[in-house]
């Protein structure tokens, strides 16, 4: 019943191009943002934020990147965990280079630095396409991973081999380190996650955004409206890997506090990346927090129910989470091949029109 | 509209245009594709507000044609020349730039977009407002895509495509894709709108409408038009002037009336009569 386009008269331009025209919607967004700002720091325990929501807000804006690049501007990415790897190891690097500068800033520049080594690997996909630029993007993974494994340059010669984030605080609250509190980190990683989507909307529905998708859905009809692939497809790298770097510098410094990137950094971070945004729905910044909260929310919500609440031996529940997990992203692709935000879309639809079928 | 003087001065068509002088000139084009002649020794000229149709049967080099106008293909010799000046060998998305904009045999949009988002693309080079302006969605980007937009709601009303404003391109049928295209193509204001078989594949209906907005462009906004068709009552109805290809040559050239009466082109086009 409150769900109604009816009686909602646009008069301008700008507000019929609202991100949330309809004003439920909007409501409901507001709503989002008061629990997400206001209760959860309230009421979050240090398990819940540490294992659920800090990791969501991460993989959010890693899954939000990838699909800047894969969905908006139909550029297949396998080198997702190579560019975290760089936006954690750029933090690193800033961090003891200039311990005074605030976290805030070394975690956007990580950002910077990540979006610089994006353009470079994107250079390639200006002549190669499809699964042969996944390969070339495969390559950049393995690459990035190795560097950060053999040159000591980069974690500055420690004896392990692995990187760990100095403490570091805003406002008087350790955001970093073994002493920051939960309800920190959460705000710190929610407010950069609420700024970088609101930027990332911003930039898909523009003359930039508009751009990739043309190139996603025809490059040579793109090219003729004055779009040059060289400057969209770039682009697109270089905002793509600005989010996965700054998703990278948070995994590295708020998540897990120290590093080893053969392990932190793999392959399999590459294909988390993919499976959440083909989950979630390419082309949609909905989509990339929805697959966010499948692929990171669902291990949990399983875990702790067959460990928690069944009592299995935890052995036995991890192997069943694989099987589960699997069995529902096929279930889910084949029910809707076009995501979680689509099938959000058609419910959506059907209940504008509800209580009528059509 | 364009400061230097074709070789031909203005003339008044029967329906009252004006049609300037020498928007476009081709100057012996040949085009090659390894060992296959595409387009040999081609000349022609487009002039300021016409509609001038490319005939010919099929492989005659009429879409090559095009391509080659638009950038996609460069010829092996020959010279275009625009308002008298010699045109450098562009890529595709700097012609767009200097104002010529096409629709495709094939419909060739962007199928994930709406029609509203599809004839927004087309306004690409009109919008100046830097990336980082467009991020916060303020100001100068703000004030620009409302502006534009109400250009492309003028180009939406024009078409009559109001209720399909929303609708993914995907879903419409065919008839109502083109228009989005040509709706795309308007959106770039071009000085030469290139339009490759607007009708291909239209029922009656459909093709009246189309021929009554391609009339009204060129009438209301003076857009100078090149055309390839194959329905012959379109293109006599149509085209002010109309150039005839066949196996990449041109075999005729002129008016309607004298195109249909030239017997090199009635022997090529139309087949020769037997008795």
């Amino acid at each position: 019943m409150l769900y109604r386009e009816a009686g909602e008269f646009k008069t301008a331009y700008a507000a019929d191009a609202a991100t949330f025209p309809i004003a439920f919607d909007r409501w409901r967004y507001y709503g989002v943002l008061a629990i997400a700002f206001l209760v959860i720091p309230l009421t979050i325990n240090d398990y819940f934020a540490s294992a659920v929501l800090v990791p969501f807000l991460i993989w959010s804006i890693v899954a939000i990147g990838l699909n800047i690049l894969t969905g908006y501007c139909g550029q297949v990415s396998l080198g997702t965990g190579g560019f975290m790897a760089v936006g954690a190891y750029a933090a690193y690097k800033i961090m003891t280079a200039a311990p005074d500068l605030n976290i805030l800033i070394v975690v956007l520049l990580s950002g910077g630095v990540t979006a610089a080594v994006g353009v470079l690997f994107g250079l390639p996909s200006l002549r190669i396409k499809g699964f042969y630029l996944a390969v070339a993007t495969l390559a950049a993974q393995f690459f990035l991973v190795w560097l950060f494994n053999r040159v000591p340059w980069f974690y500055n010669n420690s004896a392990t081999g692995q990187i760990s984030a100095p403490e570091r605080s805003m406002f008087g609250f350790e955001i970093t380190g073994p002493m920051a509190s939960a309800e920190a980190k959460y705000l710190f990683c929610l407010v950069i996650v609420f700024a970088m989507a609101w930027l990332a909307r911003n930039l898909t529905r523009g003359r930039l955004g508009r751009s990739w998708m043309a190139i996603r859905d025809m490059d040579i009809a793109a090219e003729i409206i004055g779009v040059d692939p060289l400057r969209a497809k770039l682009s697109a790298f270089a905002v793509s890997s600005f989010f996965v770097g700054v998703g990278g510098a948070l995994f590295f410094t708020v998540y897990l506090g120290a590093v080893e990137v053969g392990e932190a950094f793999g392959i399999n971070k590459s294909f988390l990346a993919l499976f959440m945004i083909i989950i979630g729905g390419l082309g949609s910044i909905f989509g990339s927090f929805a697959g966010a909260a499948f692929i990171v929310l669902l291990p949990v919500f399983l875990k702790n129910v067959m460990v928690g609440a069944l009592g299995w031996p935890t052995d036995i529940a991890a192997h069943f989470e694989f099987v589960i997990l699997g069995a529902l992203i096929i279930f889910f692709l084949i029910v809707e091949p076009h995501g979680l935000a689509a099938l959000w879309r058609t419910a959506k639809e059907k209940l504008r029109l509800w209580p009528f079928p059509h | 509209m364009g400061s230097m003087e074709g070789p031909m001065s203005e003339t008044v068509t029967a329906d009252g245009r004006t049609i300037g002088g020498v928007l476009m000139e081709m100057r012996g084009i040949t085009l090659r594709f390894g060992g296959v002649t595409a387009i040999k020794d081609i000349s022609f000229d487009i002039r300021e507000g016409e509609i001038r149709a490319i005939i010919g049967p099929n492989g005659a080099g009429k879409s090559s044609m095009l391509n080659v106008i638009n950038g996609f293909y460069h010829p092996q010799d020959g010279e275009i020349w625009v308002r008298g000046k010699k045109r450098r060998a562009l890529r595709p998305h700097q012609i767009a730039h200097q104002g010529i904009a096409r629709t495709f045999q094939n419909i060739a949009l962007f199928k994930g977009m709406t029609t509203l988002d599809n004839i927004m693309t087309g306004r690409f080079t009109k919008m100046r407002a830097p990336w980082w302006q467009q991020a916060v969605w303020a100001g100068p980007a703000e004030r620009e895509e409302t502006a534009n937009r109400e250009i492309v709601e003028r180009i939406i009303d024009f078409l009559e495509i109001q209720p399909i404003r929303k609708t993914p391109v995907g879903r419409l049928p065919y008839g109502m894709q083109k228009r989005v295209e040509l709706g795309r193509a308007l959106a770039a204001e071009p000085k030469l709108l290139l339009l490759d078989e607007p009708m291909a594949g239209m029922n009656v209906e459909e093709k009246e409408d189309m021929s009554r907005f391609i009339l009204d462009v060129n009438d209301e906004f003076g857009t100078t038009i090149a055309l390839i068709e194959h329905d012959m009552g379109v293109v006599m109805d149509l085209s002010d002037r109309v150039v005839v290809l066949d196996y990449g040559q041109k075999i005729g050239d002129g008016t309607p009336a004298d195109v249909r009466n030239d017997q090199a082109v009635i022997d090529a086009y139309l087949g020769v009569p037997h008795d």
